[in-house]
């Protein structure tokens, strides 16, 4: 069975790389589809992120509030150095899952199985990180109604989060595959562009993290 | 996916259709050609664009009658037909329906049906999410109306729906929440619809048609995709917020906590200003196609009218807050936005003279889709140039809100765009269902809408200038608007006239063409230039039995014509010798599949929950995720469809598997 699979794979690999010429850009129409879509979503999150800039600065000069515990609970509440260690875990999935695509292209399943599941378990750390944050959060009175500035960070961050959860739930279903033998060297491309989506909302969470936690 | 469109572009021999299938997918494969079935479940690109055209013009007849209800309430001084509540609402619907539920899912008729023909290709690069994208936006039109009978009433915060009036405090019912949550779907499958043609036209072009040989059309088309792919996202956040405020208590426009009322209004005309070159440019795309092919000549300045397109296409993008001169954004804003409002009206006029370079000195006939193109020209000129009017800042706070914006965007609209997509109608109608639309009737059509048309909305400009509030559910007869309400009045039942007639021409052009036997009006019955018209009428399932060549611009044309010694055009071969016979039979579809539909129909379900009960979105989430999965293991074309040719059948399944995945993720992505 694995041998026939494998056989077929050589076989197809070598359409598919035929395929990839039929198109008139050469890049094939889910890679294109998922650059466009990417590009989209640039400006969702930079619609967001502009929401969040404004609502920071605003609730600085509402008058009445300024010096009022609420503002001070916008922005104060920031563990910075646990975000850190956060992010810095979001970051390291992106290389867990650059080498879980290169073992695809090898055709190692046992490697790419063990670093897409890496990567699945950064994401949740990471997840879980941000639950913890927003759980400390409403502890300390800080909750998604309660000012502007709430309401927009929770907003901006919970958007990247549901986007690292439909990451996960995609590798998961990769993982899936891979284990029923469907998820071979001639695939790579599928988990390529899977990979493109997992990069991008990391990328976008370099930009949350310096905008929302980092810049006074 | 992806890879079973290309695979159909070849022509491998292959077991023939409809061979009785073990289904994969947990539901049965369906296999009806014909039937209901075959239309729900249809991934035939050719049958989504008559689906988005069909019911682009029903949502035409309810966004109809609910203007007729506006021009009848203010045809006297103190009108009482509506409560001011209602006619709130009336408007609101009115506005929203015309711009989302028939404009923009008339253009995506047109783009779906045509642009796959004009570029010489089997389907749309994602036949599924094509009909994804159908089903998604007719799901969000239908629910977005069903707010009249669950909602409490319709929307009433007027089209673009400004903060605070879009608040619980302001707007109590559900209308707004239905406006919300309904433009939330039908946009995400605008977006989808936008990724999916880019792909189509970048990716899919037979060979030798390159960028530059393309129908202005297809350009149009791909500028709009570009446009929705960039300026959607924006809208999505605004709904979310106005969302996440109304149903969730959050605090983006909650002016008590210093919420900024303008963030809505910028984030709604970054979306909106482009919004008005996707309902447009489309129009333009139609009867640049049109007027070359009556007036018989190519197109004058081929490159000048893409490049204009494509100049608007970037320009759209710096125009928003003209929307907001009387906002109060500081004066080097306005000056900003005044001028570039100024320049972009500069490619504009370079299309509407190179549209009339193009009939000067040409053989023009007449018929139905010249003389709406004709409308077009000239209506949109007016329309360009009461806008170019709001680009003078002093001027336009004077405007602001009042009749004479009311006039000036349904000159744009109406007369631009609504008129265009009705050549388009006339002119294509025989190639997507093989008989002609009667000419006659179609001019009476034609000149009724023309001068009803007139009749309504030229009276609003003078309306406009003595100062009559735009939106204003009533007046005084002291305040001397009467006259002019009644002659718009009078002019919408006109157009009410004129829309009967073209229903009716729809339906007894097809009865006196089946009495008569139904003839075939031919693969070219306009001596047309572009590529849809070398394959018979209407379309075969497959588009091309053989994918075609192409050699230059207009290829078709230069197929049956030659120039002599003195540059004149003659015939070097019959249309009859240089078109396709449609009889190719062993061509590999795309199979079609019930998990759009189903995909589709989860979203409205999960709208309810948001905002009556959460628990209605259970049912609702349980089947998206089945349609999603479902979907993803569901292989695009049946892998026996490969059978006899070993290679493909071997590692067809796998890779569509694989490739399937790819694709749900896209629009799961946006729709969480």
């Amino acid at each position: 069975m694995a041998e026939t699979l494998t056989a077929s794979a050589e076989g197809g690999h070598a359409a598919h790389d035929d395929h990839g010429h039929e198109t008139n850009t050469g890049i094939t129409n889910e890679k294109l589809g998922m650059w466009l879509f990417l590009g989209s979503e640039c400006l969702l999150f930079g619609g967001l992120i502009s929401t969040f800039l404004l609502y920071k600065k605003k609730l600085d000069t509402f008058p009445g509030f300024e010096n009022t515990t609420i503002v001070r609970l916008g922005r104060n509440v920031y563990d910075i150095p646990f975000t850190s260690v956060s992010s810095f875990v979001l970051l390291m999935s992106s290389l867990t899952m650059v080498l879980a695509v290169s073992a695809l292209t090898r055709d190692d399943q046992r490697r790419m199985r063990t670093w897409l599941l890496a990567t699945v378990f950064l994401g949740a750390t990471f997840l879980a990180g941000q639950v913890y944050e927003f759980t400390a959060f409403v502890k300390e009175g800080l909750g998604f109604t309660t000012n502007i500035f709430s309401s927009a960070f929770y907003t901006l961050t919970g958007f990247h989060g549901a986007h690292v959860l439909i990451g996960i739930i995609i590798l998961m279903t990769m993982f899936a595959r891979s284990l029923q033998g469907k998820l071979r060297a001639r695939n790579a491309e599928t988990l390529e562009i899977a990979g493109l989506y997992w990069h991008f909302v990391d990328v976008v969470w370099v930009v949350i993290f310096v905008v929302v936690y980092l810049i006074k | 996916m992806a890879l079973v469109e290309r695979e159909t572009l070849a022509l491998p021999s292959g077991a023939s259709p409809g061979v009785a299938i073990e289904p994969l997918g947990v539901l049965a494969r369906p296999h009806t050609k014909t039937g209901w079935r075959s239309w729900v479940s249809t991934v035939d690109h050719k049958k989504i664009g008559i689906m988005y055209g069909a019911a682009a013009l029903m949502f035409f007849i309810v966004g109809g009658l609910e203007a007729m209800l506006i021009r009848i309430q203010l045809a006297q001084p103190n009108g009482t037909v509506l409560s001011a509540d209602v006619y709130n609402q009336v408007y609101t619907m009115h506005g929203v329906t015309m711009v989302f539920l028939v404009i923009m899912p008339m253009a995506a008729a047109f783009a779906n049906y045509l642009l796959p023909l004009q570029i010489g290709a089997r389907d749309v690069a994602f036949p599924r999410l094509n009909a994804l994208s159908f089903w998604m936006f007719l799901g969000g039109g239908l629910f977005f109306n069903t707010a009249w009978f669950v909602g409490g009433g319709g929307a009433d915060c007027g089209w673009f729906c400004y903060a605070p009036n879009s608040g619980v405090v302001f707007s109590p019912t559900h209308g707004v929440d239905f406006y919300a949550v309904g433009l939330q779907i039908a946009g995400a499958a605008s977006l989808i619809g936008a990724v999916n043609l880019i792909v189509t036209v970048l990716n899919m072009r037979a060979p030798g048609m390159t960028l530059f040989r393309m129908p202005v059309f297809t350009w149009m088309q791909l500028v709009v995709q570009f446009l929705l792919l960039f300026s959607l996202p924006v809208i999505t956040v605004a709904l979310f917020l106005l969302t996440f405020d109304r149903s969730f208590g959050a605090n983006f426009f909650n002016i008590s906590q210093g919420a900024d009322p303008l963030l809505w209004q910028h984030l709604f005309w970054i979306f909106g200003h482009p919004e008005v070159y996707i309902l447009i440019l489309p129009s333009f795309g139609i009867v640049s196609e049109i007027i070359p092919t009556m007036s018989r000549k190519p197109i004058y300045g081929y490159p000048f009218m893409v490049f204009s397109g494509i100049a608007i296409g970037f320009m759209g993008w710096g125009v928003w807050a003209h929307h907001m001169f009387a906002s109060g954004i500081g004066p080097i804003s306005v000056a900003a936005f005044s001028l570039s409002t100024m320049f972009i009206a500069v490619p504009t006029g370079v299309k509407i003279l190179n549209w009339m370079a193009t009939m000067w000195g040409g053989k023009i006939t007449f018929n139905t889709p010249m003389l709406f193109s004709a409308g077009l020209v000239a209506m949109f000129t007016i329309g360009g140039l009461s806008g170019v009017t709001h680009s003078v800042a002093p001027a336009d706070t004077q405007q602001t809100d009042t009749y004479y914006i009311v006039a000036h965007f349904h000159y744009v609209l109406f007369g631009g765009a609504l008129l265009g997509l009705f050549a388009g109608m006339y002119f294509w109608w025989p190639k997507a269902f093989g008989l002609m639309l009667n000419d006659r009737l179609g001019k009476v059509h034609f000149w009724l809408m023309l001068v009803g048309f007139n009749l309504t909305f030229g009276p609003m400009h003078i309306l406009g200038l003595q100062g009559m509030s735009r939106r204003i559910q009533t007046y005084q007869p002291s305040d001397g608007f009467t006259f002019w309400n009644r002659v718009a009045t009078f002019g919408v039942f006109w157009i009410a006239t004129g829309m009967l007639v073209f229903l009716y021409n729809i339906y007894s052009s097809w009865s006196s063409w089946k009495k008569a036997g139904r003839p075939n009006p031919g693969a070219d019955p306009w001596d047309a230039r572009s590529l849809e018209w070398s394959i018979p009428s209407p379309t075969p399932e497959h588009n091309f039995d053989v994918v075609p060549e192409i050699h230059a611009q207009d290829d078709f044309w230069h197929r049956k014509y030659g120039e002599d010694e003195k540059g004149r055009a003659v015939r070097i071969a019959a249309t009859e010798d240089v078109v396709q016979k449609g009889d190719a039979t062993d061509v590999h579809l795309p199979s079609p599949s019930f998990y759009p539909l189903i995909l589709a129909s989860a979203l409205p379900i999960i709208g309810y929950g948001v905002i009556f009960n959460r628990l209605i979105a259970i049912p609702g989430a349980v089947l998206f995720l089945f349609g999603l999965y479902g979907w993803a293991f569901e292989p695009a074309t049946e892998p026996d469809d490969h059978a006899g040719d070993g290679g493909h059948g071997a590692h067809g399944g796998g890779d569509h598997d694989g490739a399937a995945l790819a694709a749900p993720s896209t629009e799961e992505a946006h729709v969480g």
